[in-house]
């Protein structure tokens, strides 16, 4: 990571949007799913970015280390990839459950099964 | 890394999707690595890439393997993505440079934990320390949501089985 400045908040920028197209534009349930997922650890990266201290090592206490990074992103974050699959598995059963009442996840058909209803 | 998410955009093969973002979920573990944050990497790798997949590809199983063409490519979502974007990236040109020890996130509570840590806790890794037992629960209430959404997952699934065993059509299918 040599490159300095605010680059890695670019690159975790470019791969929010791209969840965020995702989860807007596409009619699949389960890439939706996926997206929302790109999406989640895109903003994982940028809390640990930010925790980034220059010359630090990993915050475990050690001899000779001087400078730490910051730990408490790091404790934010694995409580929320934990969370995160946790949704991830909901939001998946409920997907299962449409498949079964509808028989597809394609969010267009589903709409026009509704319709016919 | 950008060239997988990408990549998941354009396929519309599911399985394909699925695996490329599992080689996402570890490509970002490499980078939680070179952050600093090995707690996270492990994490990330365990439960992102490997948990995840397993969880998407057992819903792919009882689901559909494609995704529909739809052929053209969404003009006004991709507007307002392009749109927040932008946004976003103005947002960042007020952040703190990256690395920069005197930003506002290392000078407030973080040092108290680095330096009390091991005299509080006597525990060497101060991730450990701050999840267990400074915000010990903050951990409990995760536990919590987890278990929430495993009661969750258990009632939408066995809602459908019980209904069939009702009518007497299919049996224990699982």
């Amino acid at each position: 990571m040599e490159f300095p400045g605010l680059y890695d908040y670019w690159i975790v920028v470019a791969l929010m949007m791209a969840g965020l197209y995702i989860v807007i534009a596409r009619r699949n349930l389960v890439k939706q799913m996926v997206g929302l997922g790109i999406f989640q650890s895109s903003v994982f990266i940028f809390y640990i970015a930010m925790g980034k201290v220059e010359g630090g090592t990993a915050p475990i206490l050690t001899e000779g280390a001087t400078a730490y990074s910051n730990p408490l992103p790091h404790v934010l974050i694995l409580t929320a990839i934990v969370v995160g699959v946790a949704t991830l598995a909901l939001g998946l059963a409920l997907i299962v459950r449409i498949n079964e009442a509808y028989g597809t996840i394609e969010e267009d058909e589903i709409h026009e099964k509704e319709a016919q209803q | 890394m950008t060239i997988t998410v990408v990549m998941v955009v354009r396929l519309h093969n599911l399985f394909a999707v699925v695996m490329l973002g599992g080689i996402y979920s570890l490509l970002a573990a490499t980078m939680f690595v070179l952050f600093d944050a090995v707690d996270v990497a492990f994490t990330e790798a365990a439960v992102g890439a490997g948990v995840s997949t397993v969880l998407l590809l057992g819903a792919l199983a009882l689901t559909s393997r494609e995704e529909k063409d739809t052929g053209k490519l969404a003009v006004i979502p991709l507007i307002i993505v392009i749109t927040v974007g932008i946004a976003l990236i103005y947002g960042t040109l007020d952040m703190p440079l990256y690395g920069d020890p005197n930003a506002p996130i290392h000078v407030h509570v973080a040092p108290y934990y680095l330096e009390r840590g091991m005299v509080e806790t006597s525990v060497p890794n101060i991730v450990t320390a701050v999840l267990a037992s400074y915000r010990g629960f903050d951990t409990l209430g995760e536990v919590c949501v987890v278990f929430t959404a495993g009661i969750g997952v258990l009632m939408l699934l066995s809602r459908e089985r019980l209904t069939r065993r009702y009518r007497g059509v299919g049996g224990d299918k699982r």
